[in-house]
């Protein structure tokens, strides 16, 4: 029950908050080159998780990346949870909604620029990537072999 | 009356090209090997094209070019410069069959950066990459930094005066053992000893920050090349700031300094000669011009007042100082916020410590601490001159591993070789500019791209134009080789044209 209301609240929060003024969806774009516009303000910032999951005590440094840049994301252990697929070569991230308060030079974390995430919401789940045999690439292998294969012979009947 | 170069001299630069691209045919094993173990079947398929190319081109002009004839000092050179442009197409191969670069020219791009140790990268979508790629892109930044031909010396060639004339011809003008081939392997034994050092820091510091054990060492051993070879690549989009962690910056940071030291002075330091540190003209400016640049940048960045803390002062501020000084290129910040989060002044700092880089034979690029040392000192004698008696003699000398007269030849060479670094990074900055760039946004790429830093203030990207990128990569070669090469190779092609 406890939880279902938390859901509920967040989920009105993100529908509701920034028509209410408290947060702003922003790209990575506009808050690298408008940082000191949106310093210490709230901010909302989607994207897909990518790299891993890195636990630091009770918080965690997720990176979020919009498609153009990724943006570092100081949230809770709690809401790290959330994440179950971090972008890589083999995964398809979740892809992530966060609200939070941005800075362009982070005190509390040696100047970066990052968020720290109030709320966290998964937008879409994230999935392992199906990479399938690119059967061109080895007919391409298989042509060299052979190309290798008459040099080689070629070379053979130079040396007799 | 200029000569013609007949078909012997084709077929002996043919013969030792083929050589080495034998060489780093046989480096493309790694990835293979790392594609097998990652489980990662169509990059391990880019490697099996990438390879085969490779050998196949390889063993043709060995086959074609075979002489038991040794290479004269014009050959030599052009066999370097030739290779370094193989090697970059070569090694862009694998890159762009892997569908992360736009075009094949964006590929050869990453890959000459690469190469050159310079880190400007036109990759996309990074954070995708497959292990495989991520390693072959670190591993031809630790192959350029110590150089394709040193590749080529230490495992394919056996005792030929030839080897040295190639040695040269790669920037690297000074023997630490009697013979050039020992010291091929001495660079590597350096090298290897601090890779592992390195990955283990690196790797241990990853796991204390939250990474997992293997991907934590994997980075480890990524960033450790592009540090150790100042070279900048990082296997994740945001460079060293995906780790937002103070350990892992200090740590790179020893190993930036580390790999801008001549690879000399290493060698001394390792026989137990720690005075050298001291003594060493290299190291005396390398600490002088680094207080005097961070002096620069310093006052530049009070004036914007962004970073109020000393500690976040040291970690923007000396960190992406030191990055540009040793040549590598890693940033804690983003590239646009140079621009726009820097001042004016604080950018001119990073230029002048760019412009300036490390050691000679070392694997930083730019003019080097030796020859502004050799300027600096030039300066004072002829302060002295202006001051002293008319009859009074001057004599400077100047201590590079062993006591050295500061001679006019000397002198002349170190303004030779400033002055083409100056005219090369002013010519990018031009380029630059006729695109619609700022002056001060024009200069700091263009010195990052000839100087081989890999510093970005947001240029560098896939949308500029086709002839920007061929002017970066032509002054990632150029800068990265010391002009000799590359003054050659125009030498012999005038030869061709002209010559009878």
């Amino acid at each position: 029950m406890k939880d279902n209301l938390k859901l509920l609240l967040i989920t009105l929060f993100f529908i509701f908050g920034p028509k209410l003024g408290f947060s702003q969806g922003l790209n990575s774009n506009e808050l690298i080159s408008q940082g000191q516009q949106y310093d210490g303000k709230s901010i909302i910032y989607s994207g897909e998780a990518i790299g891993e999951v890195m636990k630091r005590g009770e918080f965690a440094w997720v990176n979020i990346n919009d498609g153009n840049k990724a943006i570092g994301v100081w949230m809770s252990a709690g809401l790290a949870k959330e994440i179950n697929f971090t972008g890589a070569y083999k995964a398809q991230g979740d892809i992530v909604e966060i609200i939070g308060v941005f800075h362009r030079a982070c005190l509390e974390h040696g100047g970066d620029l990052d968020i720290h995430a109030r709320a966290l919401r998964k937008i879409t789940p994230g999935k392992i990537t199906d990479h399938k045999l690119d059967s061109f690439k080895v007919k391409v292998i298989l042509g060299l072999l052979g190309a290798l294969f008459l040099v080689w012979i070629l070379s053979l009947f130079k040396r007799k | 009356m200029i000569l013609k170069p007949n078909l012997k001299d084709l077929k002996i630069i043919g013969f030792y090209l083929g050589k080495i691209i034998l060489g780093l045919a046989l480096t493309m094993v790694i990835p293979i090997i790392a594609g097998i173990c990652f489980g990662e079947i169509n990059p391990l398929l880019d490697f099996f094209i990438s390879i085969e190319i490779a050998v196949l081109l390889g063993l043709l002009l060995i086959k074609f070019c075979h002489t038991d004839e040794d290479l004269n000092w014009m050959q030599g050179m052009i066999v370097v410069s030739l290779s370094w442009i193989l090697a970059m197409i070569l090694g862009a191969i694998p890159l762009y069959l892997s569908g992360h670069w736009k075009s094949f020219l964006d590929a050869c791009f990453d890959s000459m950066s690469g190469f050159a140790t310079t880190g400007l990268i036109l990759v996309q979508n990074l954070d995708h990459l497959s292990y495989t790629h991520n390693l072959w892109r670190h591993l031809i930044m630790f192959l350029g930094g110590q150089g394709i031909v040193v590749i080529a010396l230490s495992f394919f060639v056996r005792g030929f005066s030839g080897a040295f004339k190639m040695y040269v011809g790669e920037a690297r003008d000074e023997r630490i053992m009697p013979n050039v081939i020992h010291t091929a392997r001495f660079i590597w034994l350096v090298s290897i000893v601090y890779l592992v050092l390195g990955t283990l820091a690196l790797g241990i510091t990853g796991i204390f920050n939250g990474m997992k054990p293997l991907s934590s060492f994997f980075h480890g051993a990524c960033i450790f090349m592009a540090a150790f070879d100042t070279g900048g690549f990082t296997p994740q989009s945001q460079n060293i700031l995906y780790y937002h962690s103070a350990i892992y910056e200090l740590i790179t940071v020893i190993i930036m300094v580390l790999g801008a030291f001549n690879f000399k002075l290493h060698y001394h330091l390792w026989m137990g000669n720690r005075k050298e540190i001291i003594r060493n003209i290299e190291t005396r400016t390398f600490f002088a011009t680094v207080i005097a640049t961070f002096s620069i940048v310093a006052v530049g960045l009070a004036q914007t007042g962004i970073y109020p803390t000393a500690t976040i002062f040291l970690r923007k501020g000396f960190y992406q100082l030191i990055s540009a000084h040793s040549g590598t290129g890693f940033q804690t910040i983003y590239a646009q916020q140079f621009i726009l989060d820097w001042n004016q002044l604080a950018m001119v700092g990073i230029i002048l410590a760019m412009a300036l880089g490390g050691a000679v034979c070392s694997t930083t690029g730019a003019i080097k601490m030796l020859r502004i040392g050799i300027i600096f000192k030039a300066l004072q004698e002829d302060l002295k001159r202006i001051i002293m008696p008319e009859k009074a003699i001057i004599i400077e000398k100047f201590h590079h591993i062993k006591e050295m007269f500061l001679e006019d030849r000397i002198i002349r060479s170190a303004l030779i070789i400033t002055l083409a670094y100056l005219v090369l990074y002013g010519l990018g900055a031009l380029v630059g500019m006729f695109y619609g760039n700022s002056f001060l946004a024009s200069l700091f790429e263009s010195t990052s791209a000839a100087a081989n830093i890999g510093l970005s203030c947001g240029i560098t990207d896939i949308t500029m134009p086709a002839v920007l990128k061929i002017t970066y990569i032509l002054q990632m070669w150029a800068g990265r080789l010391e002009f000799m090469s590359v003054f050659a190779i125009i030498g012999f092609i005038v030869a061709v044209v002209k010559g009878r």
